[in-house]
């Protein structure tokens, strides 16, 4: 059977010149960072160099940079720590509605020591609307954390006009670039940001490493207590390896950003213009041109999410999908809800995220695979049986 | 994939009994799609047994397993026999469902409930419209 991974958002391969970038700080460089030796020596200079291409993907500064175990844990640490170190100046914050739940969920950890929180809503394509942002601003606005692109929907926000617009309060502005640093370029300059979060195993770096950039001069309280790592910010013995993976990784990202943008474009155009030639009553989710470049991301009506994923399993493809039956907690997606997308379509959200291995051939494989599994799930559909028949009504 | 048992997996695979029986004796419906599961029981009664059961399911694979496994089970029986059918007795012949699915997505013993009800509640009206009724 044909196996079709089309599930890169949750997580990217290692690429195999990161495997072997990796390699040697498991066996013989297996030195202690912070050691003062050879072997200290070796796995410092390590994490150095990976720091300097870490930095360099985002075109921000080497020490700039600080290492962290995940995007989640960038996140966690970026809007917990920045509110926690300015405080004395006010106690609001502001995210969207549709941040991943690493932001999200700390800002309300946030509301419940005390803060403020006010969640921007989005438009029908998850699009925050700068001028949302400019009214959501307070006097005492100490952080607002906008997301660069939407992993579920990939749509891309404008950045720049709301770093633009937050600058001038005073406020600090981080932006979570889980999704899309890596594989859309990025200028922590241009973008005008303070704080952002990026992880490896989101372009083909290891898993449990990720970095979040902190402009020169931000305070932030330290994320772990302990030692002096990472400038006493993020203590815990150096994870050597995987950061000399995500170096590698950032390294060849930047390389081949573009080309890989291309093919992954290529691939999701062909299959959100034909999806729904194949299949009626299928919606693409997201933004038409402002998304990221391998995510294609539908709802389809009457049925339920999981249950598709199930039978495009058992025919070798590997999707994600948003609706209740799917996530632990039996919640739609929020980023759909937010959206405006009712409960009910939000069931029936299915996305197909592209990487290094996929063709051609694999979108059509979905397009031919897809029509009966959507055809098997409506003729068992209490939904489109109503449908069926009230459109019988109609005429 | 899901934790699912091999029956769950079975009855979602090739779910028995799809469908609508047109002029149902009795219909019940549980659910709604905001909670992600919804299903439609349809009963066919003869002789007080139950001679024929459809469904129609919206949900996940554990939803659409567990209106099989009702359909299997309540195929043949009495309408009180029927009515013993119970969520856990469904999820112990599907040799069990996850934990998180156990309550929205296990409605199918409550559906075809609801089709008894429904299906005797239309026979005691047609007993007192029409002395006899049907049948």
């Amino acid at each position: 059977m044909r196996r079709v991974y089309l599930d890169y958002v949750a997580t990217t391969p290692v690429l195999p010149e990161v495997l072997e970038a990796m390699l040697p700080y498991f066996k013989d460089a297996y030195g202690n960072a912070q050691s003062l030796h050879d072997w200290g020596d070796k796995a410092r200079e390590a994490v150095g160099d990976a720091r300097g291409k870490v930095a360099d993907l985002i075109s921000g500064e080497a020490e700039e940079i600080i290492f962290t175990a995940s995007g989640t844990e960038s996140n966690n640490f970026a809007i917990k720590g920045l509110a926690m170190a300015q405080q004395a100046k006010g106690k609001h914050i502001v995210v969207s509605a549709i941040e991943h739940f690493s932001v999200l969920h700390s800002a309300r950890t946030l509301e419940k020591w005390g803060f403020e929180l006010t969640e921007v809503p989005v438009d029908k394509y998850g699009v925050v609307d700068p001028d949302e942002v400019a009214r959501s601003l307070k006097k005492d606005t100490i952080l607002v954390s906008i997301m660069q692109a939407n992993n579920e929907v990939g749509t891309i926000q404008p950045i720049k006009e709301i770093a633009a617009i937050v600058k001038k309060t005073g406020a600090i502005f981080h932006t979570d670039a889980v999704a899309s640093a890596g594989s859309i370029p990025i200028n922590v300059k241009e973008l005008g940001v303070d704080a952002l979060s990026l992880a490896g195993n989101q372009f083909y770096g290891p898993k449990g490493v990720g970095a979040l950039w902190l402009k020169k001069g931000v305070r932030i309280i330290p994320f772990l207590d302990g030692g002096v790592q990472e400038e006493g910010r993020r203590a815990g013995t150096e994870n050597v390896p995987a950061i000399v993976g995500l170096g590698k990784a950032a390294e060849l990202a930047k390389a081949e950003m573009g080309s890989r943008a291309k093919r992954f474009s290529a691939l999701r155009d062909k299959l959100i213009a034909e999806l729904p030639k194949r299949i009626e009553h299928v919606t693409v989710t997201g933004h038409p041109t402002q998304r990221l470049p391998g995510n294609a991301s539908f709802c389809v009506e009457f049925i339920e999410g999981e249950a598709m994923l199930m039978l495009l399993n058992h025919q070798g493809i590997a999707v994600s999908s948003g609706s209740a039956c799917t996530s632990r907690a039996l919640k739609a997606s929020h980023v759909l809800i937010a959206m405006g997308i009712s409960h009910e379509v939000a069931q029936g959200s299915l996305l197909f995220s592209f990487g290094l291995d996929n063709t051609e051939e694999d979108v059509d494989y979905v397009l031919e695979t897809m029509p009966p599994i959507v055809d098997r799930l409506r003729q068992m559909s209490p939904l489109y049986a109503k449908f069926l028949k009230s459109k019988k009504g109609g005429k | 994939m899901p934790v699912y048992s091999d029956k769950v997996m079975d009855h979602f695979m090739s779910p028995r009994n799809v469908g609508e029986i047109e002029n149902a004796d009795g219909v019940g419906e549980v659910g709604n799609p905001v909670c992600g599961d919804m299903m439609t029981f349809y009963i066919k009664v003869d002789d007080n047994h139950i001679s024929d059961v459809k469904y129609k399911t919206f949900g996940c694979g554990a939803a659409i397993a567990v209106s099989s496994m009702v359909s299997e089970m309540a195929k043949g029986k009495t309408l009180q026999e029927a009515k013993k059918i119970t969520p856990s007795l469904v999820a112990k012949e599907l040799e069990g469902l996850p934990k998180n699915k156990y309550h929205c997505s296990n409605l199918g013993a409550q559906a075809l409930n609801k089709a008894i009800d429904n299906y005797l509640k239309k026979q005691a009206k047609g007993a007192k419209s029409k002395k006899g009724g049907k049948k």
